[in-house]
């Protein structure tokens, strides 16, 4: 086996621009592994458009925003491996993948970036009580299904969280000749993009319920109906409200989660509002020369955001091996507070950081004419006021080098909703 | 005309079909389902329990202090997983001691080895994420925890391929006298044996009531668990009981023996016999009562549940042995706990009864080995290699978070009484039981059961041939 300097773990939209983005910084020997039979990741199912209005200002389908980054990762010639699975990460980025013609390999690579995406929440992680037939499908599973394969999961179809995924599946599943029922959401507010309610759920008629769950499943074989009832501040069912559907198919849009296994059993420290890396502004994680990117490291709304992330990651990852790890040892924390959940970076190396660095986050409420405001120590830095914000779309906040040189003293940076 | 006719393929009947595939015997196992354990060997706490909990003198402590000790060697000739990990029945400072003292007792008349009470500070040196509540346990070190399912396909396939026939798809709708033996009427024909064996499971009662005047009554008693991902897997490392109080029995937090934290169950009677949903309430009780005995149960990590029925008979006890007025009837009826750990032993018995009425005589050619399917993740680097070497499927992984091979899916599929659709894969490889629960894998299962069975994707089912997955093409539905 060939020996590789930098190893990006998935080729998705995030280890594609990643690897793009490391060879443009001049890195030679750069490795994607890809589980899948072709590269793009997720993006090949996501047949919808409104792909790319940031990054190629048109709208694209999945698969053809995917393709802008599979070319350029063919043009420079980047080396990549499919149908391969990434078995293992050690502490020391020897990496241990598997696939059936080389069999299991390593490589001691000398960084490497977690480009893994995430994966959906599934009914039993959900616990939604009843019968456990054929017929319950995560919105992603339906979304393959039909996008990919050609089948119909469902003719009657109840949907259960209103993330995009769920909300997408629900003109598309209507599309394709079924009837979609209703779309209940357990949050009092809606957990995708509003673009989405309004395209795929008010175009076509299909009722939104929001603060209602899922209370019971019933048939032995196949799904035959599905009740809802809505649920008090508590998010507990309220007793008399259950509406019953006759219906042969449950489609889960209940979140998404990082799949970071591979980073955790290999030392990299993960936060638990995120689930992904704790990063610092090169997006490094705890473990030095290991980087994230992409929804391995947070959930992101929009895929522009994964390749702007992932060019910095790749970057980084590039520049950690040509020119080493530069730390002068100065970090802030950065501390999400008063609706803002987190935020990615969770450290800035006022030092080392670039001109510019861009803080992503979500925040945890629906907040209408607030403000995003900005901290360094008690300072006000910057304060700027939104019409809506909601947990469904990520916000960001730029903070620049120069800004931050002149408060040498301050120990923290931070964010939150505050009023207008 | 068959020599015996056992009903039921869970692990019960296919206990006893493998004690029996030792004799020169033409036997046939009826089972209702397309494949083998699809009711209570499915979903149970999948312990190997000591034998402290039967009152002594009955059958189900004779058998379960003895189907305990054939566990090593039998999962050595199977090759399914089992340890001994050991179990703690722990008591919380409000209860009485008595009981715990009572339990011992039972236990050593029962002739289970090795029995220690223990206190807190060696509690705590076992597990330290042991309720702070709790003073002292019973230390069962002969407890252990089994894979229900590769322990009832173990049973099955070693059964088969010494010459048990296995009828599938098969439901019994009738048992009558016939001549020197017994008609069995089913979907699918009229079976006839010299001898039935009922190991029908919750339906048991129905079975033996069509011979025998002296009717039994089986309740289904449900019981829901949570298993929680392999992250808590390491939770506790012995199987943690509680103590039996006013507030009831109890619950169980165990590591199960693939690395996952199961906790449960409760226990409801159910009117139904194919009860086996789940409740909010059931499900909610889980980690408040699991905190009486181990803390901080990590119950964020749940990545399923599921319900089981346990086939309760009125009198509390199994009903083993030959109907009195059915001769060569024989039932292995009222199997709840401990069921599964009594097994092996239900099988030698039951089949002992069996053989001594037909007077069988030992096959020389059996051969009680069998081998499972391969766990590649236990073999060395160059092991690996070798394997994909000489059949690549092995290196292609399908279900990405048990890290399970095309080679296990297709051994799966094609082994003795292979499986037939993706459950069925799913007990054998343990493809689509991880933390995404079948999300990912779950298509690329359909297409290579589609094309190695073979069959059509719209006839790919998830559990028996009603549990369509897909309906048709797009826009033609």
């Amino acid at each position: 086996m060939k020996n590789y300097d930098l190893v990006i773990v998935g080729g998705g939209p995030a280890g594609l621009a990643a690897a793009v983005a490391a060879r443009d910084e001049g890195l030679q020997d750069i490795l994607i592994i890809e589980r899948d039979h072709e590269l793009g990741g997720i993006l090949n199912q996501c047949i919808h458009n409104g792909f790319g209005l940031h990054t190629f200002k048109e709208e694209l389908t999945g698969p053809e925003y995917a393709q802008r980054f599979i070319d350029q990762v063919l043009e420079r010639g980047i080396d990549y491996k499919l149908n391969t699975m990434v078995m293992d990460i050690a502490p020391d980025k020897t990496i241990t993948a598997m696939n059936s013609t080389d069999g299991m390999f390593t490589i001691p690579a000398k960084a490497v970036v977690l480009a893994m995406g995430c994966r959906e929440r599934s009914r039993g992680a959900l616990n939604i009580p009843g019968y456990r037939p054929a017929g319950i499908f995560s919105a992603g599973t339906a979304q393959r299904l039909v996008n990919m394969e050609g089948y119909m999961p469902g003719r009657r179809v109840v949907i259960l969280g209103s993330g995009d995924i769920g909300l997408i599946m629900a003109r598309r599943m209507t599309l394709e000749g079924a009837e979609v029922l209703v779309v209940a959401e357990l949050m009092p507010y809606s957990g995708g993009l509003k673009r989405n309610i309004v395209q795929c759920l008010d175009d076509f008629g299909i009722p939104l319920k929001l603060s209602h769950t899922v209370v019971d499943i019933e048939g032995k074989e196949r799904v035959e109906g599905i009740t809802i009832a809505e649920v008090g501040p508590d998010r507990k069912p309220i007793p008399g409200t259950e509406i019953h559907y006759d219906c042969d198919t449950l489609l889960l849009s209940c979140g998404l989660i990082p799949e970071n296994e591979l980073s955790s059993n290999s030392g990299v420290e993960l936060s638990p509002i995120t689930s992904g890396p704790i990063v610092n502004d090169s997006l490094e994680t705890s473990i030095d020369g290991v980087f994230a990117c992409g929804n391995v490291l947070h959930v992101h709304d929009l895929v522009d955001f994964v390749s702007q992330e992932a060019t910095q990651a790749g970057k980084n990852a590039a520049r950690y091996i040509l020119q080493g790890k530069k730390e002068s040892g100065r970090k802030l924390e950065i501390l999400p507070v008063d609706g803002v959940r987190y935020t990615v970076p969770k450290y800035i190396r006022p030092d080392d950081m670039e001109d510019t660095v861009t803080v992503r986050f979500r925040v945890g409420d629906v907040y209408k004419n607030k403000a995003i405001a900005t901290y360094f120590g008690d300072t006000q830095i910057s304060k700027r006021k939104k019409q809506v914000m909601a947990p469904g779309e990520m916000e960001q906040v730029v903070i620049t080098k120069k800004q931050l040189s002149e408060y040498p003293d301050i120990s923290n940076i931070t964010i939150k909703i505050e009023e207008a | 005309m068959y020599d015996v006719a056992i009903i039921g393929g869970g692990v019960i009947g296919s206990a006893i079909a493998r004690e029996l595939s030792k004799k020169k015997v033409n036997a046939v196992v009826i089972e209702r389902e397309q494949d083998l354990c699809c009711g209570t060997t499915k979903a149970n706490s999948a312990i190997i329990h000591g034998g402290y909990d039967a009152k002594p003198g009955s059958l189900k402590a004779k058998l379960n202090v003895e189907g305990n000790g054939m566990f090593d060697k039998l999962s050595e000739d199977l090759d399914f997983p089992f340890k001994r990990n050991g179990s703690l029945v722990v008591r919380t400072a409000d209860q009485d001691r008595a009981v715990l003292d009572e339990l011992y007792d039972q236990g050593i008349k029962n002739g289970v080895p090795d029995l220690k009470i223990i206190d807190r500070d060696e509690i705590l040196k076992m597990e330290p994420n042991i309720a702070d509540e709790v003073v002292d346990a019973l230390y069962v070190p002969t407890g252990g925890i089994v894979c229900p399912f590769h322990l009832n396909y173990a049973l099955a396939e070693n059964a088969a391929d010494n010459g048990v026939e296995f009828k599938l798809s098969t439901e019994v709708k009738n048992v009558k006298k016939a001549g020197e033996g017994y008609a069995i009427e089913t979907n699918d024909g009229t079976i006839e044996a010299k001898t039935v064996v009922n190991a029908a499971g919750v339906y048991a009662d129905e079975i033996h009531n069509m011979v025998s005047g002296k009717k039994i009554h089986i309740v289904a008693r449900r019981g829901q668990y949570c298993l929680l991902d392999k992250t808590a897997g390491n939770h506790v490392s012995h199987t943690i009981f509680q103590l039996p109080s006013k507030m009831g029995k109890g619950v169980l937090v165990t590591p199960t023996v693939h690395g996952n934290l199961l906790v449960g169950p409760t226990a409801e009677d159910v009117d139904n016999k194919e009860g086996v949903n789940t409740t909010g309430d059931g499900l909610g009780s889980l980690g408040a009562t699991a905190a009486r005995s181990v803390k901080n149960v990590p119950m964020r990590s749940v990545i399923t549940s599921f319900a089981g029925l346990r086939a309760h008979e009125d009198d509390g006890d199994f009903i083993l042995g030959e109907a009195e007025d059915a001769p060569g009837f024989f039932d292995a009826a009222g199997i709840e706990s401990p069921g599964l750990s009594s097994a092996p032993a239900i099988g030698v018995m039951i089949a002992g009864l069996v053989s001594d009425k037909l007077g069988l005589a030992d096959d020389p050619d059996f051969n009680g080995k069998r081998k499972g399917i391969l766990n590649p993740s236990n073999m060395s680097i160059e092991e690996r290699n070798e394997l994909i070497k000489k059949n690549p499927a092995y290196g292609q992984i399908i279900c990405r978070c048990e890290s399970i091979s095309e080679g296990e899916i297709l051994d799966a599929i094609h082994r003795t009484l292979g499986a037939k659709d993706l459950d069925g894969v799913k007990r054998r490889t343990r493809a689509g039981m991880g933390r995404c629960q079948a999300g990912f894998c779950s298509p690329r299962v359909m297409e290579i059961l589609e094309r190695e069975v073979p069959m059509s994707a719209f006839d790919v089912t998830k559990n028996g041939p009603d549990a369509k997955i897909v309906f048709g093409y797009n826009k033609q539905i």
